[in-house]
């Protein structure tokens, strides 16, 4: 595992951060805060490598930093699917493939994914560096199926063009709104919510 | 009747105003806290009791009985409110528009919950993808604290509590109340055994009581408005209104706060403009989320949604995603895109999920090709039977419910679909 | 108490108790895989679900806490079918490779699948295969056989207190293991091996070597520390295959230390098979009637004779018998030159013992680590911490494996205390103001007739016998500095390899009497070959004044004799024939030998050693090697590779090599 750097250690704008989390907690407990400071390190791994992903390295400084065993960091930072274990691609794509998406087209978005970011498939990464591509389990924004999420940011209500231009755009640099592509107003039905017309 | 908009407890649900503190003010937020909190614990629960109010997250549970279970004088430990924002369910996506729209109702609520369960603070436990809704929330919560609605005499309520934001990081398992908390304790989410329950034994070994998010916001509603007024909605047992989640292959899928008990095809009509292709081309629907098992269209003409209506037909409210299914579904594989979401999410902690989960899907799978005997179908039953009820919690109940349910209505189809393989299967060695 | 009805049979448990213990309690047999009553529970296995009135789904008796007046059944459909159910479910992914497992035959899954496992699988998918793990030289790994039970996990946590096991991932993924590669550094790994109910971790050593059935199980007792860990030695014709713990709640619970399991493959390497006597300069091999010639002429004037730490009370009483024979008072059984009191039991003696370790409310560790010194007994100091024991230590720095803080002899930390107990290292008698440390730590113990929380934490399982006989110097007799200082012209070692042997002076006639060849042995002019622990039946007597009995294994090999039988046969030789012609006599004439378990110590009027200035020297901890530190374990391949491993700094050259 090359790919493992041999050491980690939080820069100033991550060390800004560990007071204000573990003041969330009480006393004693601070194993709580193993999640927010994995949170951390893959952040600052963005920041710092442009790819955001949580090293062996960095979980033995979590663990240190909290007094807890290492092996109980390692467990959390795998039992939780959110923290990429190996170097991921600039633009972390996921598509979500849960039923309630797969009904209003997600195998659509997962090709036009594949198809628009050169990704072979789930779980590859493309020859660029630039994207990663996961299959993921339901976002929890069934009413604008199907979804994207890029990052942290969810696209919604996506087609097969609708995704290869968001992907396209990525490309290029920019960061489109996240939300709807076809332009409705949160959960509200398209073309005009169905309830809440009188307030 | 339908319900009308001034009986709308979510009166942003989609957004159109901004969430802060001074829209919220002006939907009637923050208006009187103190004096309600100024009721006491007694009297916050037994109007909770009154009003009928069952949790919102899956199981349905009576609020006002689940507050009632914590200790009324404190030995010394303090107690923990924690709500539930891990809304991960299939289908749901209820309590994300509470958290990007209207996350002052869930604060108050908060306060006014915390104060009638005697708690010192709350957790509200996020889940990972909810990144922006988590910092929407967050600021929420500073608002509130420099408008002196939390903290130290809360709301000057004289009642000091506080509210802190902690977000998950991807694991379904971890809307279970038990696993929440280990999740919040810094641990892998895996359900606790049970007894002791949390209000005797919760979050860092204290009386805790989880709730909800949408349970928690509709409190400062109900205790504003009465709890007569909340259990004029739906049918005894049954009442309130109810955030839905309509979705699939409806016109315009969408979420709606509507009365409980609502027919389900005037729910689909009235506020997703109907199922694609007219209601006669609907096929099934999962009426609660993902865990509750389908109904085909037969039982959608009638069924109420609620708890009651919905658990005479096998299946259940559960958190009112409904996933609406017409004709073109290949039903088998919808639920089969079901049983790898509850393989994949299964903590590993029991054997019967951890090893039978797999092996269902395993079959699902083989079942969507028809790459199966007919008995495998029997079978299928039987290890679904055989891991139900078997688990220290219910998300393997939830990964096999849909499973019977396709057996109980589609099992024609599943046996169709092995004789077409079958067919295929002979005229290619014919060929050869 | 609470009354419930198990399958109609009635019992009465303790509130709290788990149904589990109330089925048992009502002789019903629960099989369980996750649940080990010495672990947290943690009731993930499934397997022993009963049903229970009112209650709508079978639920886990392990962790379920009885009501009063609860019906439990055990044995219904409903149970029946969970529990065949669970079985189907572990055996999907276990790879059913029994004919090649080291656990046939002793597997938990086995056995319940004879009860609950279908004869033909219905499993057709593509089965689970897990990469093994390495997790150090002594336990193998087979991670597909794993079912996730997770005790190993808990035992390290819990018991060890070695936290380097989890379960990583998730769901049917979930992998038990360290995650990076690292072994796991606990004195008490072996004991993984046991509790784990299947065959995915078992012995390396021990790996595809024999099979439970075709072993034959001799009850003994591990000598290779003070703890006295009962064993069970499995052999199989003259060779050790094995040794394991046997459960004594006072002493081990059921657990043991590595060196102890492990290291019998010391006992097939630099033996001491035949007599050698010491010819022109040069150590040649002899007959047991040369050898014993070359003695009797030799050994003469003023004779001596030490013993060392590992020898069975027999040998050291008939050894002390011929001494008085010979009217020499030059005993000593103190290599370490400890300066032990042995005016009173009280004084060398474990006296709060071992179980009373969790009646303490705060200890105070002299000058010793229990961690290796005394891993079981570690284990018990930490199950008593994790229930609300305090602990301080005088030394150097130690990782016990739980909390504890550092302070001086001069420390108040035990005042105010109830029970107050002090273990005092061997160690830190082990110099020159030890005479004066005893005093200090039985000061600090306050023992009284109610509760002596005085104990003395000895090393190796012969010490407290030789003690008890009274293997010391007698009236105007020399100590084992004294023999080496020119005082004798004869000495005689029994197993005695734990001095340097260079600093006897060159022209005193030495007779080694042992079982392995060390750096003592190749001094000697006439080497006796004796019997190891597990070659011979003999007495051993524990930290704590414990006396057990053991039994012979495995016969000695070649021309090595048992202990005692040599010295009868020399003190013919040299013409003082001892009276007893059997182990059975030897046994009549002390009354050592007709005890049997804990011997109560009375409270003694005067405490011991000699109240003095104690310098500012640090305690230097006597063992800094666990698994190399008697001639056994020198010779055990298997320790050197721990030694290697975990301890590469400590680990000497060998000297052979």
């Amino acid at each position: 595992m090359s790919e493992q750097p041999d050491s980690f250690a939080f820069d100033a704008e991550s060390e800004a951060q560990i007071p204000k989390i573990l003041a969330r907690y009480p006393a004693g407990k601070q194993a709580s805060a193993v999640i927010p400071l994995l949170y951390l390190v893959q952040e600052q791994m963005r920041r710092q490598t442009g790819s955001a992903w949580v090293p062996k390295a960095a979980m033995d400084v979590v663990a240190q930093r909290l007094s807890m065993p290492p092996i109980r960091v390692y467990e959390v930072a795998t039992f939780y699917y959110m923290f990429n274990l190996r170097p991921i691609g600039r633009y972390h794509l996921q598509v979500c493939g849960t039923t309630p998406c797969m009904l209003r087209g997600a195998e659509e978005v997962m090709r036009a994914c594949c198809d628009a970011a050169g990704v072979k498939g789930p779980g590859q990464t493309s020859a660029d560096g630039l994207f990663t591509l996961t299959e993921v389990e339901c976002l929890g924004a069934c009413v604008n199926a199907p979804v994207l999420q890029v990052d942290e940011d969810y696209y919604e209500d996506l087609d097969y063009d609708r995704t290869v231009a968001l992907i396209e755009a990525l490309k290029r640099g920019e960061r489109p709104p996240p939300g709807s592509t076809i332009g409705r107003q949160g959960s509200a039905a398209e073309g005009g919510p169905t309830s809440l017309t009188e307030v | 009747m339908p319900l009308s908009d001034k009986d709308r407890i979510f009166t942003n649900l989609y957004g159109f105003q901004p969430w802060n503190l001074a829209a919220a003010r002006a939907r009637g937020d923050w208006d009187g806290t103190a004096a309600i909190i100024a009721r006491g614990r007694d009297a916050i629960i037994e109007e909770i009791k009154n009003s009928g109010l069952r949790g919102r997250g899956g199981a349905g549970f009576p609020t006002g009985m689940k507050w009632s279970f914590m200790p009324k004088s404190t030995d010394g430990r303090p107690a923990y409110l924690v709500v539930n924002a891990d809304e991960s369910e299939p289908g749901t996506c209820k309590d994300r528009d509470i958290l990007r729209h209207e996350p002052h109702k869930l604060i108050e609520g908060c306060l006014i919950a915390g104060a009638a369960i005697g708690a010192c603070a709350g957790y509200i436990y996020i889940r990972g993808e909810y990144a922006r809704e988590a910092k929407v929330l967050q600021a929420a919560i500073e608002e509130a604290y420099e408008a002196g609605l939390l903290g130290r005499n809360a709301a000057g309520s004289g009642y000091d509590f506080d509210l802190y934001v902690h977000r998950g990081a991807g694991a379904y398992i971890c809307g279970e109340e038990t696993a929440l908390i280990e999740s919040l304790e810094g641990k892998k989410g895996m359900p606790r055994l049970k007894p002791p329950f949390p209000a005797a034994v919760g979050l860092y070994g204290c009386p805790t009581t989880v709730n909800n998010v949408e349970t928690i916001a509709v409190v400062p509603t109900i205790m504003r408005r009465g709890a007569a007024w909340f259990a004029s909605f739906g049918r005894p047992k049954n009442s309130g209104t109810k955030i839905f989640c309509i979705q699939g292959h409806v016109n315009k899928p969408c979420n709606v706060e509507a009365e409980m008990s609502i027919p389900l095809r005037e729910l689909i009509e009235r506020y997703a403009g109907g199922v694609r292709g007219g209601w006669d081309n609907l096929l099934a629907v999962i009426p609660g989320g993902s865990s509750t098992p389908l109904l085909p269209k037969h039982i959608c003409d009638e069924v109420l949604m609620d708890f009651d209506s919905l658990r005479e037909h096998k299946s259940g409210l559960g958190t009112a995603g409904v996933i609406v299914m017409d004709r073109s579904t290949d039903i088998i594989k919808a639920i089969q895109r079901l049983s790898a979401f509850y393989k994949h999410e299964s903590c590993g902690q029991c054997t019967p999920c951890r090893e039978g989960l797999g092996w269902v899907n395993r079959m699902m799978l083989r079942m969507v090709e028809g790459r199966a005997e007919v008995e495998e179908i029997d079978l299928l039953e039987q290890v679904t039977r055989q891991i139900e009820g078997h688990t220290i919690c219910a998300l393997a109940d939830g990964g096999v419910w849909p499973v019977q349910g396709l057996i109980r209505h589609f099992r024609p189809l599943m046996e169709e679909r092995i004789a077409a393989y079958k067919a295929r299967q002979r005229q290619r060695l014919a060929a050869e | 108490m609470a009354k419930v009805i198990v399958d109609g049979i009635e019992v009465e448990v303790p509130q709290g108790a788990s149904v589990l213990q109330a089925c048992e309690a009502a002789g019903k047999e629960i099989p369980r895989f996750c649940y080990h009553e010495r672990l947290s529970v943690a009731g993930n296995c499934r397997m022993c679900l009963v049903e229970v009135e009112k209650a709508p789904k079978p639920v886990a008796s392990c962790a379920y806490p009885v009501m009063d007046g609860m019906k439990v059944f055990t044995d219904t459909p409903m149970v029946r079918n969970a529990r065949r159910g669970v079985m189907e479910f572990l055996l999907i992914n276990h790879p059913l490779d029994c004919p090649i497992c080291d656990q046939g035959g002793e597997c938990d899954l086995q056995d319940q699948a004879m009860a609950y496992g279908r004869d033909v699988s219905r499993f057709t998918e593509t089965k689970r295969a897990v990469k093994d793990k390495y997790v150090g030289p002594l336990i193998k790994t087979v991670m597909t056989r794993c079912i996730h039970c997770t005790r190993c996990i808990r035992f390290a946590a819990e018991v060890a207190g070695v936290p380097d096991l989890g379960a990583t991932g998730r769901g049917e993924t979930m992998e038990v293991g360290t995650y990076v590669e690292k072994a796991i550094a606990s004195e008490l790994s072996g004991n993984l091996i046991d509790i784990c109910p299947v065959g995915a971790l078992t012995s390396r050593p021990y790996a595809f070597t024999a099979r439970p059935w075709e072993l034959t199980k001799t009850d003994s007792i591990d000598v290779l520390d003070a703890t006295g860990v009962p064993i069970r030695i499995d052999t199989r014709g003259a060779e050790v295959m094995r040794i394991l713990p046997r459960q004594d709640d006072e002493v081990n619970e059921e657990w043991m230390g590595d060196r102890g399991r492990f290291s019998f493959d010391g006992l097939k390497r630099r033996r001491l098979d035949r007599p050698w006597v010491r010819r022109d300069g040069r150590l040649v091999p002899a007959t047991w009637g040369e050898a014993l010639e070359v003695l009797a002429r030799r050994f003469r004037g003023r004779v001596g004779a030490v013993v060392g730490d590992t020898v069975d009370a027999e040998a050291i009483f008939a050894l002390r018998e011929l001494m008085l024979r010979l009217g020499s008072p030059n005993l000593d059984c103190r290599q370490d030159g400890a300066k032990i009191d042995a005016r009173e039991r009280a004084y060398y003696v474990f006296n709060s013992t071992i179980a009373g370790i969790e009646q303490a409310d705060r200890l105070l560790i002299i000058g010793s680590n229990p961690r290796v010194e005394a891993p079981v007994i570690n284990a018990r100091i930490r199950k008593a911490v994790l229930a609300g024991l305090e602990v301080a230590h005088v030394g150097p720095p130690v990782d016990l494996t739980y909390p504890h803080r550092r302070v001086g002899l001069d420390t108040d930390f035990l005042e105010g205390a109830a029970r107050p107990m002090v273990i005092l290292g061997r160690g830190a008698l082990a110099r020159p103001d030890g005479a004066a440390v005893l005093a200090r730590a039985w000061e600090l113990a306050r023992p009284s007739a109610e509760w002596n929380g005085f104990n003395l934490l000895h090393l190796f399982g012969g010490q407290v016998a030789a003690l008890d006989l009274g293997f010391l110097p007698g009236p105007g007799g020399l100590d084992l500095a004294g023999m080496l200082a020119g005082g004798v012209d004869a000495l005689w070692l029994l197993g005695a390899d734990g001095f340097d042997a260079a600093r006897i002076p060159p022209g005193v006639f030495v007779v080694y009497q042992g079982h392995h060849g060390e750096a003592a042995a190749a001094r000697a002019d006439v080497i006796l070959p004796g019997a190891a622990y597990t070659e011979k039946d003999g007495t051993w007597v524990n930290t704590e004044g414990r006396v057990q009995q053991a039994f012979a294994a495995v016969v000695p090999p070649g021309e090595a004799r048992e202990d005692w039988k040599i010295i009868r046969a020399a003190s013919a030789a040299l013409g003082v024939t001892l009276p007893f012609d059997t182990l059975a006599e030897l046994r009549e004439q002390h009354p050592l030998f007709a005890l049997r378990g804990l011997v109560r110590t009375p409270l003694p009027d005067s405490p011991p050693g000699e109240p003095g200035p104690i310098s500012d020297e640090p305690f230097v901890l006597p063992i800094r090697n666990y698994w190399q530190c008697d001639p056994i374990t020198r010779a055990s391949p298997t320790m050197a590779e721990c030694a290697r491993v975990f301890a590469p700094a400590a680990a000497p050259a060998l000297a052979a090599e």
